[in-house]
Formats: structure tokens, sequence, C-alpha cells
């Protein structure tokens, strides 16, 4: 119901939005129907999961995750599709130059990453929302409206389709945070989350209207090639930072971070796990659009701002979750410092900015993979223990020896130990900061350099809790696994040893991400 | 060279053999304690006989070239490529990993430590072994870096569960400190590929691989790098130094070891001392100091010095000491430091003393470690002054305690002494532009350390072998001599410090064409 009027009147704004001749009589523009098949199949899906609840009611509740989990996996068909087919970049809306919504290699590895994470958040979500009495047919419908705004983001290259997107992305996941709904905390979360997040926005909007009104286009391969962008102007400097910082609270960047600790300690674990990761990404994903396809110009503005932002976040995350002793909590912070290590590739994405999309691209495909199965594991264990606690960890390796394998496995992987998928992420970053020379990129490889020494000591902390202690209570009955969330630990553990082991399975999706049309 | 099979696969199968094993008894369930014994066992003799083939195989006329080499495809997107190769400097140190590890295994037989579960301890043992082995047969930077990476992990766990009462104090100590030396080092890496021009390298190699327009190569590298500045090049090398002068470990970045090795269960502490801190002196040897010579020849002077601390500062170290595994430990830092004094003056005699210094320190302090692991056993203490009149309870251990003591502080006849005074002698005659007169103070110095050591580990013998057992052991019905296993695993041990005692060729032989081929590569002869 609510899913469906939304979807269409935000992809009726996308398309609306962009009619090519502004004051003349409407015509309608040519849609290339191949190329957006994959959102419409996911709209399909949303749809399909609304009337299914309504049609059956209480019977629906059991078909809901099987529904959304295959629901998310059928657009992947025309993803290879789009993927094999040779035609090149295919662009929507055609302006002057390029067009407002592409769909190119960048937005087909993308839109494969969000769908494959949110299969992942819905098979760790089956159990926890099937037993904990929430509203189940709309929890899925929610999700799959929050991942279609996800898969939209990666295709945007326009101010306004980028914030219906974002938007797209964000309000059902302002509710799913509030989804515990006898629980003051995740009332907590889902508010401190929509206040955040709406005053981001509001600041993104404010530095999109600058830069609208600089340069007389919403497309970005147009703004880039105004003359507005190319002029250093305060005003032009201040639209960067409203946008940079608009962006920063989506990516929980340092000092934009604070609502998400509490935010993700008071969600459902699952939605949690899909804030840090897949919301995060999008987040990452808009930002890199709108730096590297309009902003590039701009260079000796963000370059500074964000090096200075990258800095901050590893750090401070680190420091900060370093005195955790909430599992939860700490890999939220633990997550604000990984993505200063995204950051890093931005500040010195000016040069080379087809490398910094590339390293970026590849951190979020491994961190994907090994943040949704640190918090698979979480999740697994705190169904026998009940808590998030650290000390509840103990006595892992007692009576669950392979889910304390598997947690090792992405503990490390986070931090960046080869031959696990992480090292290869972090590398890729180091690669690009280190290819700069500069004095400024030299200094960023040695913080990043300690930063990766300080998380280790509070993932080892993690681990070794399973390893290296007894169960607080003594009780050392094994852990019922369902099958869902065990195949959801496989599956991530898997693809995090590949990612590491082979590095080049991962490496070459980053290089076709590289190839963003517009730069 | 002939065969065809090992030519394609030799070493690859050596070096993930031991995962194959690891992979069998990851299936077999916990209980089972006898087979999981049993496969780790042959797994890791499997893996020796793999092992001894390639070195039968080996053609020791071009003991100075890589053999073996097996060059394939493996990150496009980082140029950078699977190529391992054995040649004479990489031999020996196989050689005694492949040794070392079955006879750990053995000692294992009745030596599970606390809290038990020897499913887990021998399958973190297996990981390591590949870990080792595939650091030493690496010649591409980035692949090195993962397998130099890869033995941190199992030894992690085998402290932190398996250790002492300090043990999780002791594991993340060392952890860190590894993690930090390496995190710079891959950063030198980094640099070294940004800098290196393909342009540069040598038709005879570049027909033979494929080389991008940068390259991780460790056989391209010296030429490919040749044309940076040297001050860029002396900053590259002070990122490696810190990562393999960690390992080392090199004083100041000492004090994770005695940690660790006290804290160790024996089987961690054997390892750790026979192979693990050989991978960082190894890293001088086959990487920084054959791509960066010029920055080496400037460094050199700074790390003899720190060598010769490292030996004086040890050796007072193990004088303080009042714990056996403790002192062995700080033993270690001293005899690591010949090790790097040897590197330090960049020359065949230097660096051949050097590996013949690594080879031999792995054996006798593995073998003072193993042997101080069955004393903590029976007497649940290695505080030397409880300790007393080992020769009358366990009168075999005692005479093989004093053996290794002997070997250890470079007896002749015995291989400790082919290590030191080689080195302490390479010391006196630099590789030419070095300052003379401050390598002959080292040598001073590093021959005061041989007194010493002497001294220590003559006191060492004297205080826990000599005299009669203290009462309070007196009548303890759980001393008893030399258990079945402990045989089997320390008799090889005592043969092979023997026979590289007596007869050094066998691995000088070896070595030597290797490091003067590198030595003349990089540093013109």
């Amino acid at each position: 119901m609510s899913f469906v009027s939304s979807v269409f009147s935000s992809v009726g704004a996308t398309i609306a939005q962009a009619a090519p001749d502004q004051f003349g009589e409407f015509v309608r523009p040519n849609i290339d129907w191949f190329a957006i098949s994959p959102e419409l199949v996911l709209l399909a899906v949303g749809a399909l999961l609304t009337i299914v609840d309504i049609m059956l009611l209480e019977r629906g509740k059991a078909l809901a995750p099987s529904l959304a989990g295959l629901g998310l996996l059928a657009p992947l068909v025309p993803i290879t599709l789009l993927a094999l087919d040779d035609a090149g970049t295919r662009t929507f809306f055609k302006g002057a130059a390029g067009g407002a919504y592409v769909v190119d290699d960048y937005s087909l590895v993308l839109k494969a990453m969000f769908l494959l994470g949110a299969y992942i958040v819905v098979l760790i979500s089956t159990n926890d929302i099937a037993e904990g009495d929430y509203w189940e047919s709309e929890y899925y419908s929610m999700l799959v409206a929050s991942v279609l705004g996800m898969v939209m983001m990666s295709s945007a290259r326009d101010l306004i389709s980028v914030f219906v997107a974002l938007e797209l992305l964000s309000i059902p996941a302002y509710m799913l945070a509030a989804w515990k709904k006898r629980d003051a905390r995740s009332h907590e979360a889902g508010m401190k989350y929509y206040l955040m997040g709406v005053f981001a926005s509001a600041i993104l909007l404010y530095g999109m209207s600058i830069l609208f009104g600089l340069t007389g286009s919403t497309v970005l391969t147009e703004i880039a090639a105004s003359d507005a962008v190319a002029t250093n102007t305060p005003l032009m400097t201040l639209a960067v930072v409203f946008i940079v910082v608009g962006f920063g609270f989506k990516v929980s960047a340092v000092p934009f971070h604070t609502w998400a600790p509490d935010t993700y300690q008071g969600a459902p674990l699952p939605i949690t796990a899909f804030l840090a990761v897949s919301s995060k990404a999008a987040g990452f994903v808009g930002l890199m659009t709108m730096i590297f396809v309009g902003l590039l110009g701009q260079a000796d503005a963000w370059e500074p701002l964000l090096w200075v932002l990258a800095a901050a976040t590893m750090t401070v995350g680190n420091l900060i979750a370093l005195r955790q002793t909430n599992v939860v909590r700490l890999l939220a912070y633990s997550g604000v410092a990984q993505a200063g290590f995204m950051l890093a590739p931005f500040a010195v994405g000016g040069t080379n900015p087809g490398d910094a999309v590339e390293a970026i691209v590849v951190y979020l495909l491994i961190y994907t993979a090994m943040n949704l199965g640190a918090f698979a594991v979480v999740i697994t264990l705190a169904r026998k223990t009940g808590s998030a606690e650290l000390s509840s960890l103990g006595g892992g390796f007692q009576y669950a020896p392979g889910l304390t394998v598997a947690l090792t496995i992405f503990m490390f992987a986070l931090a960046g130990i080869p031959p696990l998928g992480g090292w290869f992420a972090k590398f890729e970053v180091f690669r690009v900061v280190v290819a700069d020379q500069s004095l400024g990129a030299i200094a960023l490889a040695v913080i990043m350099a300690l930063n990766s020494v300080i998380a280790l000591y509070y993932y080892a902390r993690i681990a070794s809790q399973a390893w290296f202690n007894d169960a607080p209570d003594g009780d050392n009955s094994p852990v019922p696994v369902p099958p869902s969330l065990r195949s959801a630990v496989f599956i991530c553990a898997v693809l995090t040893v590949l990612f590491g082991v082979l590095p080049q399975t991962v490496g070459r999706f980053g290089e076709l991400a590289g190839n963003i049309a517009g730069i | 060279m002939e065969n065809e099979f090992l030519t394609d696969w030799g070493l690859t199968l050596l070096v993930f053999a031991p995962l194959i094993g690891a992979a069998i008894m990851a299936a077999i369930p916990r209980e089972s304690e006898g087979s999981h014994k049993m496969v780790a066992l042959a797994t890791t003799l499997v893996t020796a006989a793999i092992g001894i083939w390639l070195f039968v195989d080996f053609d020791y006329d071009r003991a100075g070239d890589l053999q073996f080499v097996q060059d394939r495809s493996w990150i496009d997107l980082i140029d950078s490529r699977y190529i391992v190769g054995l040649d004479g400097l990489s031999l020996p140190l196989i050689a005694l990993t492949l040794f070392i590890v079955p006879l750990v295994i053995i000692y294992s037989w009745n030596h599970i430590p606390e809290p038990g579960n020897p499913k887990a301890f021998l399958m973190l043992i297996l990981i390591l072994h590949t870990g080792m082995l595939g650091s030493f047969v690496a010649q591409d930077l980035i692949l090195f870096f993962v397998f130099f990476e890869v033995v941190l992990l199992p030894m992690y766990f085998m402290i932190g569960v398996w250790g002492g009462p300090e043990r999780q104090y002791a594991s993340i100590k060392f952890f860190l400190y590894t993690l930090f030396g390496s995190a710079l080092m891959i950063i030198s890496f980094l640099a070294l590929y940004f800098l290196s021009d393909t342009g540069l390298v040598p038709a005879a190699l570049a027909e033979t691989t494929t080389l991008g327009e940068h390259t991780f190569d460790m056989r391209a590298l010296p030429a490919a790098v040749s044309g940076i500045a040297s001050g860029t090049a002396l900053w590259i090398f002070g990122g490696m130094f810190m990562g393999f002068g960690i390992k080392v470990p090199m004083f100041p970045f000492h004090t994770w070891l005695p940690d660790a090795h006290t804290q160790a269960p024996t089987q961690g502490s054997v390892i750790l001392a026979a192979v693990l801190l050989k991978l960082g002196t190894y890293g001088f040897v086959r990487i920084a100091i054959p791509i960066l010579p010029g920055a080496a020849m400037s460094w050199a002077p700074w790390i003899g010095g720190l060598a010769v601390i490292g030996i004086i500062y040890g050796a007072l170290g193990c004088l303080a000491q009042t714990d056996m595994k403790r002192l062995i430990a700080f033993s270690s830092v001293a005899h690591m430091g010949y090790v790097m004094l040897g590197i330090a003056t960049l020359t065949e005699l230097g660096i051949n003393a050097a590996v013949f210094g690594m080879v031999a320190h792995g054996l006798i302090t593995g073998m003072l470690f193993f042997v101080a692991g069955s004393i903590k056993e029976r007497y649940h203490t290695l505080e030397i002054r409880r300790l007393g009149g080992l020769l009358k309870q366990a009168p075999k251990m005692g005479w093989i305690l004093g053996m290794c003591t002997m070997a250890s502080l470079g007896l002749p006849g015995l291989a400790g002494f082919w290590g030191e005074f080689p080195a302490i002698m390479s010391a006196y005659n630099p590789a030419e532009g070095l300052n003379v007169e401050l390598f002959r103070f080292y040598m001073v110095v590093a021959a005061l350390g041989t007194v010493l050591a002497a001294g220590y580990l003559l006191w060492l013998y004297q205080r826990t072998t000599f005299g009669t057992p203290s009462e309070e052991f007196e009548d303890d019905p759980n001393i008893h001599d030399l258990g079945g296993p402990e045989m089997v695993a320390w008799v090889p041990i005592l043969i092979a410090i023997v026979l590289f005692g007596v007869l050094p060729g066998l691995i000088l032989d070896v070595t030597d064409p290797a490091i003067s081929g590198l030595l003349a590569a990089s540093l013109g002869g």
C-alpha cells in the first residue's frame, strides 16, 4: 500500500523531472525498458509482497521472507544480461553532455552488490523477525523499498535523482530502525536516526541548490562541464562542503557519526547490519557519484576536506571502539573506522578518479561480505546468550567451534590480516593513496598503517573472547543455528576467504566499476 | 630439472600440502585424538618427502639460480603474480622448516598443553607450516606479504589458548608488534611498486614472465628500481627495516619476544625460535638488500650498531633472568644480533654466516626450548633457583641440556660455532664503502658478547643441572628421564647439530652461490 504509492511517486519524479524540453509541450521520453528492468523487477516484488499480505493475511507471513529473498535475487538476471550485453553505457534523459540516469558497468556492479547484501540481510532477518512478533510483511516490503533506493542510487547521475534515491533508501530505514515496537531503545534508535537523517538531507539539499544556482543544471556531467565548477568561488566551496557534509552523515564520518552507535544498538540486529553495510555503502555510492562525476573540477576544495574527514573518522572511530564492551556498539564504531578507510581514496581522488573509484568499490564489496558475516555470527550467538555483551562470547570455541572459526575469519578480515578478504580492501586503499606520492598522501598512509594496528587490538579482543575464555555461566550446550543463518554465515565466510586468497575475483569488479561513465 | 611434474607443481604442492592435511583433520570429529595426531604427522612427513624429492632434483651446480619456478597470474589488477622458486638461499631454511615441524608434532604426541584439544592445536601448526614454507619460496612481494602474515594468526591462537598465565597479554603484544612492522612494510612495498620501471628489467627475465608497467616481482625489482633517488630509497628501506627488524627481533623492538616465548606452549616456542624469527632475517637478505643496495649501504652501520647492542643487551638480559625460558628468549635476541651483524657487513662471508647462523640458531634454540618445556612438565616451574640436580634425577636430559648450552655458546665442532665465528670475522672486513673502523669496533663488542654468552649459559647449566635436587623435588615421582616421543623428536636435532658443526660445508656450499649471486647483482661483487 504505502510501498507502492511511495515508490511510484519517486520513480515518477525521477522520470518527470528530466523531461527533455522543459518549456515546450510534454513529449514522452524514449525509455529503454531493458536497462531499467532490474528496478522494475524490484518494484514488482515490492508490490507482490504487499498484495500477498493483503490477500493471504496471516498465512502470507510465512511466505514473506522467502518471497523477499527470491525477489531480491531475481533482478540479478536482468543485471547479468545487461552486463553481458555489448551495447555499452545506456543513458536516460540525455542532456547536452551525459544524462540523468545511467546504466554502466559501475552501476551494474553496485546494483548486484546491494541486491546480494540485502539477500543476506533477509537471511539473517528470517528467524529474528518471525520470533520477535513484529510486522513481518511490512518489514520485508520496507526492506525491498530501501534496496530499490540503493539500486537507483547506483545509476543516479543527476542532483534530483541522487536526492530522490537517497530519500527512498532512507525513509524505510528510519521506520525499520524503530521496528521493535515494545522497546524504548528501538524508538530512540529510529528517532535519532530520523532526525539526524533529515537534518543531513536538508544540508545536502541546500548544497545542491547552490550548485544548481551556480551551474544552471541538475545533470552531473553538465555541472562538471560548466565554467562555475572550474573556478574557485566561495559560494562554490560552500556547495561542495555542504554536499560532503550531507553524505558525511549517511556514511557516519566523524564528526557526523554520533547517531550511529545508539541507532545500531537500539535497532533490530538485522537492521543494524543493513544500516552498517548497505545503507553506508549507498552513502558512499552517492558521494562517489557527486564528487567524481559532478565536482571533479573542485578537487582543490574537497581533497583537503576529505583528507581531514578520513583521518579523523578512522582515528576517532578506532579510539572509541577500543573502549566498548558491547559487541554491537563495538561493531558500530569499528564501522565508523572502516568508513574512514573508504574515505581515504577521496583525499587523493582528484588526479586519478578511476583508481579511487576502483579502490572504494573493492572496499565496499569486501566490506559487505565480511561485515554482514560478522553480524550474522553475532546474531546467531546472541540467540543463545541473549546478550551482545563482549563477555557473553566467552566459551564459544568450546560449544560452537564452527561459529567461532567463522567469527575469527570475519574479525581478522575486518582487521585486514591476510589471507582473509579485508587485506585486499585495505591494500587497494593503500595502493591508491601511496600512488599519489605527495607528502599529504604519504602522511595519510602512515595514519592508516597506525590505525590498522589499533583496530587489530579490538578485533582480536572479540575473537579472543570466544577462544581464550570460558562461558560466563559455564553453560556449554550447543547453539541452535537455524538454516537461514547458517547459510548467511557460510556464504559470507566463503566470499571473505575467496576474496582474500584470489583477490582478482573481486578486483575484476572493481576494475569494471572504475570505468564509471562521465569521468 | 628434468622432472616436469616437479617443475610445474612441486613447490605449490610443497606449500599447500599441510593445508590439505588440515582440511582432512577438519572433517574428523574432535574426539578421535589419535587419528588427528596420525594425520598431522603423516601430513608433515609427506610434505617433508615432497621437499626431499625437490632437494634431490635440485641442481646444486646452479644453486645461485631460482629453480622449479612457477609463474602464474594471480592478481592482474595490481600486477601481482603467483611466483615461487627455490634457490640456495631458501633451500636451507625450507629444509629447517621441514625438519622441525614433524619433530614438533612427534613431541606433541603426549605433550598437548592445557586445555587440550589436539585437533585445533595440530591444525594451527599445519596452517603455520604453509605460511612458513610459502614465505621462503615466494618471489613476489605481495605473495610474500600474504604468507608472512599467514603465520601470525595460528601463532596468536597458539600462545593465547595454550599458553601460560599471562598468555593473553603476550599473544596480543606479539600480534600488534608484528602487524605494526608489516603495515609500514606494505607501504614500502607499494612505494617500490610505483617507483619501479619495468623498462629497466633485463630482457632475459622480461621475456620469461609477464610484466606490467610496474611490478612486485622480486626477481625484476632490483633492476626496475635502480633509478630511484637515494633519499627516497632510504625511506623505503626504513619501512622494510621496521617490518623485518621487528620480526627478527632487533633491539629495541625485541620486547615482544621474551613475553611471547615465555608464555607460548613448548611447541609454539620451538617453532617461533626455530623458524618464525628467520622470516625477518630472510627478508633482509632476500628482499631489502638486493632491491635497495644503496640504501642498505647507508643503513648498514645503524643495523650493525643495533645488532651489537642487541648482542650485549641480550646477554646482560640473560644474566638478570630468573626464569629459564625467559633466559633462552633473551639469548635469542643476542644470537639474532650475530646474524644481523653478519648481514650488516654486506659481505659474502657475513651473509653466508648469517644464513648458517639462522639454521644453527633454529636447531639449537629450538632444542633448548624443547628441553625447557620438558623440565617445566616435570618440575612445574622454570624458576632457576628452585631447579638443580637435573643430572642426578634425569641424567640423559641433563646431558642433552649440556650439549645444547655448549652448542649455543659457540663451541667449535657444534653448529653454533659456524654461525657466530664467521659473523664476527666478517665485521673485520666489511663491504667496500662501509666504515672499517666502526665495524672493527663492532667486531670487538660482538667478541666480548661471546664471553658473556659463555657466562650466562654455563651459569644456567650449573644452577639447573649440577648439585643435588632441592628438597621439594627430591622424591617427586613425576620427575623421570626422557620419554619415547621426546627421544624420537630430539635425537635427530642433536645429530643435525653435530653434523653441521663438523661439516659446515653442507649448508655453506648451497648458500654461497646464491648469496654471491645476489650480492654481485646488487652491490657489484
